[in-house]
Parts: C-alpha cells; sequence; structure tokens
C-alpha cells in the first residue's frame, strides 16, 4: 500500500512541478493545489497506513485494545489542508487583481517592479 | 444568478445552513464536526446569499465586518488558551466548568470557546474572500 | 521536570505570542477607529518588548524554559521552548518592531491603517515570535505560514502595480519554499516518528549516518535557503522587497530573512549535525557566493530601495559563513582549504580565536559570530530601510540620479544615515565590525582562508556601495532639475514627517549600532552561549524531558 501511494505522490510532485514551471500564472496556481494535495499525501504515507480502526480508547482499559490508524498524520494533514486553502484562496485573489491590473498573467512580461532599461547607477557627480 | 426561485430561497437556504452550521460546531467536541468546518458551512450560506442577493445584502445582514468577525473569534480563542495561568498548568489547556442552568447540567469549556473562536475566524476570513470575489464578478 | 504546575512566570515562554494575537485581533476589531490604532499599537509593542527582555533575562538566568501546549507530555504535545537563541533572535525582532511602529505612525496614511496595517503588523509579529520559540517542527512550520499571511497583508498594502508584481513573485516562491520545508517534514515524520526537537536531537544520533538523514538535511537547507534568499535561490528578493511602503521592507528586510536562518541554524545544526558537516563545504560555497552576488548587486543599482535589497543578501551571506565553519580537518570544506600552507596557518590563528572567545571550538566561534552578525543585521536592515524611507520623502525619490543635497538640508537624518552605513559595511566602532572579526578569524581557524577572505572583499565592496549612496544622496548639492520621476508623486503625498518623530526610531536603532560597537562584550557573551547551546542541545533537550534544569 505505502508502495503504491508512493508512487501516486511521485506523479502528482512531476504533475505539479510540471505546471508550475509555466509562465502562466493560472498555470502555476493549479500547480500549487496539486502541490499542496501531493504533500498531504505524503504526511499520510509517513505515517504508515496500518489500521482503519479509530485511535480510541475504550472506557476502563489503558490503551486501545487492537491495532489502530495512527492519529497525528491525520492531525497534521488536517492542519496543512487548512493553511494550504487559505493561501490558495489568498494567491488566487491575488492573481487575480494582478491580471486586472497589470494586462497579463504571463509572469515573463511582469517587469513594473524590476524594469529592464535601469541603467547603472551615477558614476560621479 | 438572479433568477426569482433562486432569490426567493436563498434566504431560507440561508437561514437553515447557518442553523446547521452552529449545529455542527457545538456538536463537535464528542462527535465528527467543530468550528472550523462549522465555519465552512456558515461562510458558505452567506457565499450564496451573496450570489443570489448581492453582495450589499449580505454585508447589511451580517451586521460587522467579516473581517472584525475573524478578529473576534481569534481574540476568543486566545482568551481560551489565556485562562490556563489561572488553573496553572499549559498553555491552552482544556479546563471545565459544570453550571446548572433551571436544573440542567451544562458543560461550559475552554475547548468550547477556542472551538466558537474558530467557527468565527473561519466564518469571517472565508466570506470576505468570497464576497470579495462576487464583488468584482459584478462588476 | 514533570510538566504541570506552571507559575505565572513560565508564560513568558507563550506570551510573545499570545500578545501579539491578542493585540492584533483586538485592533481588527476596531479597525475602523483608525486614529485609535497607533495609540493601541505602541503601548501593545511596548508590553511585546518587555516581554521579550523578560524572557531573555530568564534565559540568561534559568537556561532554557519549556512550556507544554496543554499539559500534553513530550513528546507528544507541541512544546514551546525557549532557548539563548531563541531569545536573543525574539527580543531583538520585538525591539525592530517598536521601532517600525514608532516610525509608521506618521508614515502608514489612514486608508492603509484602515486597510489594517498594524493588525497585520501584530499578525507577522505573532508568527515571527512563534516560530522563534517554538520547540516542534511541525509547529514552526505553521508559524511560518502566519508570518506569511502577515507579510501578505503588508506586501499588498496600497495595490499598487508594482506591489501587485513584487506579491505574486514574493508570495509564489515564498509557498513553494514553506511546501518544500512541509514535505521535508513529512519525511522526517516518516523517519522518527516524532516531530518534537528535543525529541529529534535526541534520537538522531542513533541513526546511521546514511542517506535518508543527509536527504532531509539537504531539504531543509534548500527550503531555508530559499526563505533566507541564499544564492542560487535569492531572485525573490530583490524582486519584491523594494515594493511596499518602506517601513513594511524594514520589516521584512530586518526580520523574515532571518527567520529563515534561525530555522536552519535550529533544524540543521542543532538536530543533524553529522550532516551538517557533511554539508560545510556546499553552505561554505553557498556563502560566498550569496556574500558576493549582494555585494556586486548593491554596486549595480541606480535605486537606493533596491540597493539595500542586496545589502539584505550579502548580510544573509555573511551569517552562512558562520554556519559554514566546521571543526578543522573534519573532511569538510576540503574544496575550499587552499594548501597545506593554509593548514599550516590553521593553527597559528587557532590560537588567536580562541582567544577572542576563551574555550571555543572553530563551530562554536562561528556560530557566535552568525548569530550576532544576525542580530545586527536585523537592527541595522530595518534602521536603514527606514532611514532611507524618510530620505527618499524628503527627496521625493529613492532614485540615486534624483536625491542628493539632504546634508545640508537634514543633517541629522544624514548622520544617522553615515552611522548605518558604516555598520553595515561592517567598519569600527559600529555594531557590524566585530562579527565579521569574530567569523574571519573563524574561517582561518577553521581552515577557511578563501571564505575568509571573500568576507573581507565583501566588507570592501559594501563599503563602496555604501559610499556612493551617501556621496550621491547626503553629500552633493541636489542635482539642478528633478527628473519627472513618477513614483515623486507617491513620496509626496505622504507628506514630510515631523523631524522629532521620524528620527526617534533611527535614534533607538542607532544606541544599539553604537552601544554594540563601543561595547560588544555583553553580546558576544549571549551569543557564544546560544551558540554552545545549539552545538551541545543538552540543556535543551533536558528542558523538555527533565533532569537538565
Amino acid at each position: 500500500m505505502e508502495t503504491v501511494l508512493s508512487l501516486v505522490v511521485g506523479c502528482l510532485f512531476a504533475v505539479s512541478l510540471y505546471l508550475i514551471l509555466s509562465k502562466h500564472i493560472i498555470r502555476m496556481l493549479l500547480g500549487v493545489v496539486l502541490l499542496s494535495n501531493a504533500v498531504n499525501i505524503l504526511i499520510f504515507n509517513a505515517g504508515r497506513i496500518t489500521s482503519v480502526a479509530p485511535p480510541l480508547v475504550p472506557e476502563g482499559a489503558e490503551a486501545p485494545l487492537s491495532d489502530v490508524a495512527n492519529p497525528l498524520p491525520q492531525a497534521l494533514i488536517l492542519t496543512a489542508i487548512v493553511i494550504s486553502f487559505s493561501f490558495f484562496a489568498f494567491l488566487l485573489v491575488l492573481a487575480y487583481r494582478a491580471y486586472q491590473d497589470l494586462g497579463t498573467d504571463d509572469t515573463d512580461q511582469m517587469r513594473v517592479a524590476e524594469p529592464e532599461e535601469d541603467g547603472p547607477p551615477p558614476l560621479g557627480y | 444568478m438572479r433568477t426569482i426561485i433562486f432569490r426567493f430561497t436563498a434566504p431560507y437556504l440561508t437561514a437553515l445552513m447557518v442553523l446547521f452550521s452552529i449545529f455542527v460546531l457545538l456538536r463537535g467536541h464528542n462527535d465528527p464536526g467543530g468550528g472550523f468546518i462549522g465555519g465552512l458551512i456558515a461562510a458558505s450560506a452567506f457565499a450564496i446569499y451573496g450570489i443570489a442577493c448581492g453582495v450589499a445584502a449580505v454585508r447589511r445582514a451580517l451586521g460587522f465586518h467579516p473581517m472584525a468577525i475573524a478578529a473576534a473569534g481569534l481574540f476568543a480563542a486566545v482568551c481560551a488558551g489565556i485562562f490556563s495561568v489561572f488553573a496553572k498548568s499549559g498553555f491552552m489547556t482544556g479546563l471545565w466548568i459544570f453550571p446548572k442552568f433551571f436544573g440542567t447540567e451544562v458543560a461550559l469549556s475552554t475547548p468550547m470557546l477556542f472551538d466558537i473562536g474558530v467557527y468565527l475566524v473561519v466564518v469571517g476570513g472565508i466570506s470576505s474572500i468570497a464576497l470579495a470575489l462576487e464583488e468584482r464578478e459584478s462588476d | 521536570m514533570v510538566h504541570g504546575a506552571y507559575q505565572a512566570a513560565d508564560f513568558l515562554v507563550v506570551a510573545p505570542v499570545a500578545l501579539c494575537l491578542l493585540f492584533g485581533a483586538g485592533l481588527l476589531m476596531i479597525r475602523k477607529r483608525v486614529d485609535w490604532h497607533p495609540f493601541v499599537a505602541i503601548p501593545g509593542f511596548c508590553l511585546l518588548f518587555a516581554a521579550d527582555v523578560l524572557l531573555l533575562l530568564k534565559v540568561a538566568a534559568d537556561g532554557p524554559r519549556t512550556m507544554m501546549m496543554g499539559d500534553w507530555q513530550p513528546p507528544f504535545g507541541i512544546a514551546f521552548t525557549v532557548d539563548m537563541l531563541g531569545a536573543l533572535f525574539v527580543t531583538t525582532a520585538g525591539f525592530v518592531a517598536l521601532a517600525s511602529s514608532i516610525y509608521a505612525t506618521f508614515s502608514i496614511s489612514r486608508t492603509e491603517r484602515r486597510y489594517g496595517f498594524f493588525p497585520f503588523l501584530f499578525l507577522m509579529m505573532g508568527g515571527v515570535s512563534g516560530a522563534f520559540l517554538t520547540g516542534d517542527v511541525f509547529n514552526l512550520y505553521v508559524w511560518f505560514e502566519v508570518l506569511l499571511i502577515g507579510s501578505f497583508g503588508l506586501l499588498i498594502l496600497g495595490s499598487e502595480h508594482e506591489q501587485l508584481d513584487g506579491a505574486t513573485k514574493y508570495c509564489f516562491l515564498n509557498l513553494v519554499a514553506t511546501t518544500l520545508f512541509l514535505v521535508t517534514t513529512g519525511y522526517l515524520y516518516g523517519l522518527f516518528g516524532t516531530l518534537n526537537m528535543a525529541d529529534i536531537a535526541e534520537k538522531a544520533g542513533r541513526f546511521e549516518n546514511d542517506g535518508a538523514l543527509l536527504t532531509i538535511a539537504v531539504l531543509y537547507l534548500v527550503a531555508f535557503g530559499m526563505k533566507a534568499a541564499a544564492f542560487p535561490l535569492n531572485f525573490w528578493l530583490p524582486a519584491s522587497y523594494h515594493t511596499p511602503r518602506f517601513v513594511v521592507s524594514a520589516l521584512f528586510a530586518g526580520l523574515l530573512t532571518k527567520v529563515g536562518v534561525y530555522a536552519l541554524i535550529r533544524v540543521l545544526l542543532m538536530l543533524f549535525p553529522p550532516q551538517h558537516a557533511d554539508l560545510a563545504t556546499l553552505i561554505a560555497w553557498v556563502a560566498a557566493l550569496t556574500m558576493l552576488v549582494g555585494a556586486f548587486g548593491a554596486l549595480a543599482q541606480s535605486d537606493l530601495r533596491r540597493l539595500l535589497n542586496y545589502f539584505v543578501i550579502a548580510g544573509i551571506g555573511t551569517i552562512f559563513a558562520g554556519l559554514a565553519l566546521t571543526e578543522p580537518g573534519g573532511g569538510a570544506a576540503a574544496g575550499m582549504v587552499a594548501t597545506s600552507a593554509g593548514a599550516a596557518a590553521t593553527d597559528a590563528a587557532a590560537g588567536e580565536a580562541a582567544a577572542l572567545l576563551p574555550g571555543s571550538t572553530s563551530q562554536v566561534v562561528g556560530l557566535s559570530g552568525a548569530v550576532f552578525y544576525a542580530v545586527h543585521s536585523i537592527m541595522v536592515m530595518t534602521a536603514l530601510y527606514l532611514a532611507a524611507g524618510t530620505a527618499a520623502r524628503i527627496a521625493g525619490s529613492s532614485s540615486l540620479r534624483v536625491m542628493g543635497g539632504l546634508w545640508r538640508s537634514r543633517p541629522a537624518l544624514a548622520a544617522l544615515m553615515l552611522v548605518f552605513l558604516l555598520a553595515v559595511s561592517g567598519l569600527p566602532p559600529f555594531s557590524g565590525f566585530w562579527p565579521k572579526v569574530i567569523l574571519v578569524r573563524g574561517a582561518f581557524q577553521a581552515g577557511l582562508p578563501v571564505l575568509g577572505a571573500i568576507i573581507l572583499l565583501t566588507g570592501f565592496l559594501m563599503t563602496v556601495a555604501s559610499a556612493r549612496v551617501f556621496a550621491l544622496a547626503f553629500w552633493r548639492n541636489a542635482p539642478a532639475a528633478p527628473e519627472a520621476d513618477a513614483e515623486n508623486a507617491v513620496f509626496r503625498a505622504e507628506g514630510e514627517p515631523a523631524p522629532l518623530v521620524s528620527l526617534l526610531p533611527l535614534l533607538m536603532l542607532a544606541v544599539f549600532v553604537v552601544a554594540a560597537g563601543i561595547l560588544p562584550q555583553w553580546l558576544t557573551e549571549l551569543t557564544d552561549v546560544a551558540a554552545r547551546g545549539i552545538v551541545d542541545p543538552a540543556a535543551y533537550v533536558g528542558s523538555v524531558f527533565g533532569g537538565g534544569s
């Protein structure tokens, strides 16, 4: 099971990397979404796929009676999902504003902050 | 999206979803649910209302600015942690009291305050983003 | 130590974070009362700084302190552990935040305050403080994201074309960097089954130094190197740091890259010492190239703000140089050891460096110098951007072609700027001098004469760039006909500040710069304790698991 999931993670990483390397912001956004999903599966896989029983200790017992699922990766993934979701929402608004204001979603043409024809500083006075 | 059917049903749908979101929030301590998912349900309720009746109507209905709601939630969540100073336990420790209202025992706790804080943060944060996006579409 | 009964003083460990979040939330709730914002924010930052100082004093007296969140016992709960390194960084951060908030009271307009300048500032400081105080790797990731969200909000304040452009690049690259951090943390969890730093520090020694640990170490180096803007991952910084308001640039330049450096020190040097030794050569090359890129980049700029961006990068390179130092003859850094003659010089230099910090290995010397330089860099970069902001507002532009005549019209500002420029170049008697002395001597001691030479060369090049800034923007007479610059309108619109208020934050920072330059001993003692705590984390582990303190 871990092997299969590892392959899935690898594929997702490859696809997201391809998308992030694009010049267009919207594709980069999609790449970022895929990347965060790939990471979530990776963390899940890192916690090992053991059992599907919920990790609850029955009343009166000191420890779970049988094998239980590892709860920590799930907590980590939940946090990571929340964070990546809010970041995606923010980036979406930002990219939309940038597209409206700058009139392009091609990062090569976004040179407002770093103009190309910026000569050297004055060498004397 | 301004069809008459949608505009007629949207307020009822919104009210129902907000009610359900509070239910999900409160059952969260012992069952699936909680502040985050409840907040998402409420935020999507306001988003639906915004699609149907316009962003201005939602802002009027909310009363407070969404970011102010989120801020109140953050404030509540941090306060929930600070209570542990008085109990001499680690920051964010869950503290419970069981007062009786009219003979019924009600469980009040700092995790619940924290959860309500998370709920408000999510409602405020997500609906402010959703409203910002909807506002632009209508331009 | 059984974590149970905490006294009120123990809550100092979480106080910086809690204060920031409380004040940020409170300010956001009164977002419409923009006139009240400064009167709430300034006491808030004073309180934050006071808590930071108390924490530093407590750590200096009692050693590392730990608080477990929610009374979960280690290693299961989230630990907040503060040692000297974290306390030093968090205190410095509190100080520059206080100075910047005073500066912001007049430089940030009412609409920008309404948009949420002070709440975002508190949110970012909460993230920065949390990152410096946490003792859990995943929690460190969470605080990174918190500070990123705060910084995004500050970065697009004003929503000008330039800012949207810069913010897009900044956001994407930082998001990729933190995702890489998360990937690595996933691997780390898969390998160790724990994310508590003290627990990992204890267990890492039992692992064989095989490929898995080295992979994790390299991935952390890449992720944090990207956050810290080390060569060749530095391109986002000059593309974005000059676009927001000056006070925002000041805080970013001072703090955010140093959070990356701090995380690198904490994770790579404390948790994986053998892997760090393996990577020392790589870090040395990265440091050398980062310094040179920063210095040459600064020489090529015609805009004051963009020139300062490259000063930040050069500073990061200097800090990395301190992290590259390991024990001489450790097999590491072979590429940079010049000849056997160099090795002979090493022994001679070893004695001298030992005299500087008695009883220290070269790793401790390097780390101590790096921490000292980081503290200095936080202070002086913030000060430079703030001073540049005032200068640009008076001159009506930040282009070196247009600025001029400030020495005549504003002698106090020009004098302060000169102090900061000399400090950033590493000239005595200011704070940049001593860490460079420590680092250069440490580099020779560790058998890396090339690295030491590059530190000196960078200092020389930065002196040239600084001199050019001072000569063009301050010393010469104002050019006869200022070019019609599109930016002029923006700067002029902000209005000229009252001289006293605008100089107060600069004076605060200058006091540190001069004090650390003339009397460096108190600071080197603290950084030395911090460095020893990283090289030998027994006290850190002890404060989490008991037995140490």
